[in-house]
């Protein structure tokens, strides 16, 4: 057999359904078994959008998502993206052709180090230099990306390579890879020691991060919660992990997160980090707990606890195994007054909608995005970019029964939400929901292109442009730190006419700047079968989140 | 508190595993004192020792973040009260006949070897723990050291334990 075919078989063999790719000289051979393969290849407009829609895929599905791109350009131009994969934790596989063997080294066309230059945010990658490793290669690949804490991980194939040919085919099937053995059950001793904690605690808090959501451990967090009266937290990567319109429910952490959920995590005594890895975004805000706060660390990788934050009591193990281990014990305690305190807590810092003219001329963001969470289904699922609009909806959707949250948390890679978006998408090409792309003037123009895929795929995304002309949230630090008016490189000064562009690419486009008038298109949005881009005007000046 | 611990790895002799470690304690802002890689009694494993200086928790973390090399089968402490380390050293020394002879019984004492011979200069080889070397060092730096090269600590633990898998 070609290697090239092989190749694809052993994708196959992966389920792997689509691949997010961009053709080059490097990848001929694998294109041309491409064409013959019932693996379906989406060409994406720039291989920078590639791990993004690989991204969008993997979280939506639960599976992992593949991109692919040729050598050198094509290969550098999914660093980025591959980098945005790392920090939150995504299973993907990238595979990127070489040139041949014997040029490696010698700075060829279209030469570049790919391995060496993805080494620091791969989880893994290999370079195949022989053909008959592709049936172990692949299969590892897949195994590492997507078990234990999961990752991206990269294949690099020289032109040769693919096209040797082979007498073997599948013959590697079960994985051994010596080095890499994830844990998934808790310590015992630990766990025994995490429920004696628990159990004394007098105000408790769950903080739960990724991780929960990457363990599909929902259901357990809220089963643990509810029996234990205890109030649940999330890190930004950690929105969806428990209902926001749950009576436990006590908001998100973090410099960007609820000024009152900040300090119910100060007041605590007692933090049970759920696959959360206490990042320098997540705890900035707290200040006061560190001497006199116990901490219960469960994370399914061992380099996380203790990293950035002293651990009482360290639980190495997958989060759904762990809290099993947990629920299997009885650790409940009356909480009743603690409750109470934090409900007082958040009656001292509530959330503040009004905006003062001019700002309240245009639309209100936040009013914006919670009148949307009215109107948009149970089982949605929305990708925010970075920015101000980010935030807004992170803070401001509200996330409950089946919703779904993504974005870039711990890269914060703008243009990460239009082509996710579509890599949920094709996720659900077999049951279609809704799916929104939330992002500004700023993070739209970097993936822009990707109209291009939503267009001759007639994909069902609904994008919600917020343009404010401004790169909002950099401008709003420009304020922050250096003063009013301080700002410097972030007026996006040129008008587009985003409707035009809409039509361009054949896309249904709505322009609103008033709140009631976006209440009105939402749901016609919805109703229409295919894309649409509704363009939400707000003022440069609404910084606040 | 910092110390100097030593680290002996075994891991596969895959391509780049060299980069992926170098790599690792350059972009974390862990320093190497030294690194010594060498084959092992199977052709598809390599065995190397790393010096690091860090206080506990960055000891930690680097054993943490070796650990999940995907190359990097096992990683020990060794401890020095549990293992065997050596280094092995070329010293230039400056020399004439006036006292190349107290030079080479002080290598002598040393157990070290006389490797190379000149009118102005000899090359000493000496094999030793790190205070060994040291008091060498110190004993022939009147006569003038012109280069040196230390290969850094190399080490086993001790009794019947093997790293394995
Ligand atoms: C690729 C990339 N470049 C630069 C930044 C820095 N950055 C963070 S937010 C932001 C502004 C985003 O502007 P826009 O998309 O218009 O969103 P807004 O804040 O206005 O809602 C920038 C430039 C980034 N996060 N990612
Ligand atoms: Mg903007």
């Amino acid at each position: 057999m070609l290697a090239s075919k092989l190749i694809l078989k052993c994708l196959e063999r992966e389920n792997v359904e689509f691949v997010f790719g961009y053709p080059g000289g490097a990848l001929l051979p694998l294109y041309e078994a491409l064409r013959t393969s019932p693996i379906k290849h989406i060409l994406v407009r720039n291989e920078q959008a590639g791990p993004h829609y690989a991204s969008g895929y993997a979280r939506e599905s639960g599976r992992v998502g593949v991109c692919m791109a040729t050598s050198g350009p094509g290969a550098t131009n999914l660093v980025t993206g591959i980098a945005t994969a790392y920090l939150d934790s995504i299973p993907i596989v990238a595979i990127t052709g070489q040139v041949n063997r014997d040029l490696i080294g010698t700075d060829a066309f279209q030469e570049a180090d790919i391995t060496g230059a993805t080494a620091p945010f791969t989880k893994h990658s290999y370079l195949v230099k022989d053909a008959a490793d592709i049936p172990r290669i692949i299969r590892e690949a897949f195994y590492i990306a997507s078990t234990g804490r999961p990752g991206p991980v990269l294949i690099d194939i020289p032109r040769d390579v693919q096209l040797e040919n082979l007498k073997t085919g599948l013959t590697y099937d079960k994985v051994d890879i010596l080095g890499y053995k994830p844990n998934l059950n808790g310590h015992s001793g630990q766990v025994k020691r995490a429920i004696k904690k628990i159990k004394e605690a007098k105000k408790p808090v769950i903080y739960a991060g990724g991780g929960v959501l990457l363990g599909h451990a929902e259901k357990e967090l809220m089963t643990f919660a509810e029996k234990n009266d205890m109030p649940v937290i999330t890190s930004l990567m950690g929105i969806g992990a428990f209902p926001e319109d749950h009576p436990l429910y006590s908001g998100i952490v973090g410099s960007h997160g609820f000024e009152f959920s900040n300090f119910v995590m100060n007041d605590a005594d007692l933090i049970i980090n759920i696959g959360a890895r206490m990042s320098d975004r997540g705890t900035s805000k707290l200040t006061s707990f560190e001497e006199n706060t116990d901490f219960i660390h469960i994370d399914i990788d061992p380099a996380e606890i203790g990293k950035n934050m002293e651990t009482t009591i360290p639980i190495v193990g997958d989060a759904k195994t762990v809290l099993n281990e947990l629920l299997a014990k009885d650790t409940s305690g009356d909480h009743s007054k603690w409750l109470d305190e934090i409900k007082k807590i958040k009656q001292e810092h509530p959330l503040v909608y009004d905006a003062d003219p001019p700002c309240s001329e245009m639309i209100n963001p936040k009013v914006m995005f919670r009148s949307m969470s009215e109107m948009t289904s149970d089982d949605s699922t929305l990708v925010a970019d970075v920015g101000l609009n980010q935030i807004w909806s992170a803070l401001y959707y509200r996330i409950i029964r089946e919703r779904k949250f993504f974005t870039s948390g711990g890269l914060g890679t703008m243009g990460y939400s239009i082509p996710a978006a579509c890599g949920v998408c094709f996720a659900t090409l077999d049951h279609p929901k809704q799916v929104f792309a939330v992002c500004g003037d700023g993070s739209f123009q970097m993936s822009m292109g990707e109209l291009g895929v939503i267009a001759e795929h007639q994909l069902n995304v609904k994008i919600i442009l917020i343009t404010n002309t401004k790169l909002g949230m950099v401008r709003q630090l420009q304020c922050d730190v250096f003063g009013k008016g301080h700002y410097s490189g972030t007026d996006l000064n040129f008008d587009i006419d985003f409707m035009k562009l809409a039509e361009a690419y054949g896309i249904k486009g709505y322009k609103v700047d008033k709140n009631e008038d976006f209440n009105k298109v939402l749901p016609e949005a919805i109703k229409h079968q295919g894309p649409v881009l509704i363009q939400c005007q707000v003022h440069p000046d609404f910084i606040r989140i | 508190m910092e110390k100097k611990t030593c680290l002996s790895l075994l891991v596969e002799n895959n391509f780049g595993v060299l980069s992926r470690i170098s790599g690792l304690f350059a972009r974390r802002g862990y320093n190497i004192d030294s690194l010594t890689v060498g084959t092992t009694e199977n052709a598809k494993f390599s065995r190397i020792t790393i010096t690091v200086t860090g206080d506990e928790q960055i000891l930690t973390q680097i054993k943490k973040q070796l650990n999940k090399l995907i190359d990097v089968i096992t990683v020990i402490e060794l401890k020095p009260e549990e293992s065997i380390t050596r280094e092995l050293v070329f010293i230039k020394v400056k020399a004439d006949d006036t006292n190349r002879n107290q030079i080479v019984e002080i290598s002598n004492m040393f157990r070290g070897n006389i490797v190379d011979v000149a009118r102005e200069s000899l090359i000493v080889e000496i094999t030793g723990t790190r205070d060994k070397i040291d008091a060498f060092f110190n004993m022939v730096e009147p006569y003038g050291i012109l280069e040196f090269i230390r290969s850094g600590d190399t080490g086993l633990q001790r009794g019947a334990k093997v790293l394995s898998f």
